[in-house]
């Protein structure tokens, strides 16, 4: 690899993952670059994070307000041109409200803020965030939300799982996708889906939260890591990168 | 001119609405025994500048589609009046 990978991480007014994600881009020695929504210059990232929290304090809908922010214009081109996009919880409702994903996060069914370790099943495992897990395989990551119902109309979920864009779903620990498992009432117990090509992921657990040991749990790290990975890959990014 | 429009923001029919179940649930556990149902929305109240009334709707519309309803799960009414009590301000 011709130098580290350049990862900017977008700070809405309200927004408190990101501490978290520049964390982890320590360890992973990252050169990450916490860039305030106000801003449209992104920084010639090689990929662009959008980090949990609550943008705007939810007000309206959650994201609804932080898909204006100047910050997006720069996202919205980075994802169409290909880029390596991740957004966790609230950057997952972003994105939703930007359209760069379908669908939308609602309340709860249950109506609590749910905070807990929370099995997934992977559906997929390719692209810049999932290629270092295996399909089929269950991993753990927390979950930390209180609006992360997922839901989209018949039609559009119909052809998401047709284009074999669900890559995430809640599970119990032995990886079954059964109802007792999903924590909020997502449709089709849908924690992650990715936009057509691939390129941007949305979930609403948080892989920040599960980088260490120490704290319970990996996988969070496995997902971040693949960057590298799918970095070296890409022929048109390694020769912007030398 | 001054106008005012009320603004209601519903959930689309067919979408599961646990706010107004739970709210629905409450005014049974009150006696009330009849409660069918229970949708619950927002109510937003916008003050805005245009210069006539198609104008002013056009806006709403504008507002509504672009910022106030999320068109994948919500829907959006209004009611719009001229602003009396600005116009009289404008003319004295």
């Amino acid at each position: 690899m011709s130098r580290a990978p350049r990862v900017a991480v977008v700070v809405f007014p309200g927004t408190w993952s990101e501490r978290d994600f520049a964390h982890v881009a320590g360890l992973l020695g990252w050169e990450a670059r916490l860039v305030w929504h106000a801003s449209e210059d992104l920084g010639g990232p090689d990929a662009v994070i959008l980090p949990g929290g609550f943008a705007h304090g939810d007000h309206l809908r959650t994201g609804a307000i932080a898909r204006f922010s100047p910050v997006m214009r720069a996202v919205e081109a980075f994802a169409a041109g290909g880029g390596a996009v991740l957004g966790s919880c609230n950057g997952f409702q972003v994105l939703t409200e930007a359209g760069i994903l379908p669908g939308v996060l609602l309340r709860n069914d249950h109506l609590e803020f749910r905070c807990d370790w929370q099995p997934l099943r992977v559906e997929r495992a390719d692209g810049p965030w999932l290629m270092g897990l295996t399909e089929g395989e269950t991993i753990r990551l927390p979950i930390s939300h209180g609006e992360g119902r997922y839901y989209a109309d018949a039609a559009v979920l119909d052809r998401l799982e047709a284009d074999g864009r669900v890559v995430l779903r809640y599970a119990d620990e032995d990886g079954s996708v059964v109802p007792d498992a999903n924590p909020n009432g997502s449709l089709r117990s849908i924690a992650g889906i990715v936009n057509e090509r691939g390129n941007v992921l949305g979930l609403m657990p948080h892989p920040e939260r599960a980088a260490e040991a120490e704290v319970g749990g990996t996988d969070g790290l496995r997902i971040l890591r693949a960057l590298d990975a799918w970095l070296v890959a890409q022929p048109a990014a390694a020769e912007r990168r030398l | 001119m001054r106008w005012l429009a009320e603004v209601h923001v519903r959930l689309r029919p067919g979408i599961a609405d646990p706010e107004g179940q739970t709210i629905a649930g409450g005014l049974r556990s009150l006696g009330f025994d009849g409660v069918a149902e229970v949708r619950a929305g927002k109510l937003l109240r916008l003050s805005f500048e245009a210069p006539n009334r198609e104008a002013a709707e056009i806006a709403v519309g504008e507002m509504c589609r672009r910022l106030l309803a999320n068109p994948v799960m919500e829907t959006a009414d209004w009611e719009l009046r001229a602003d009396e009590a600005a116009a009289i301000e404008v003319l004295a």
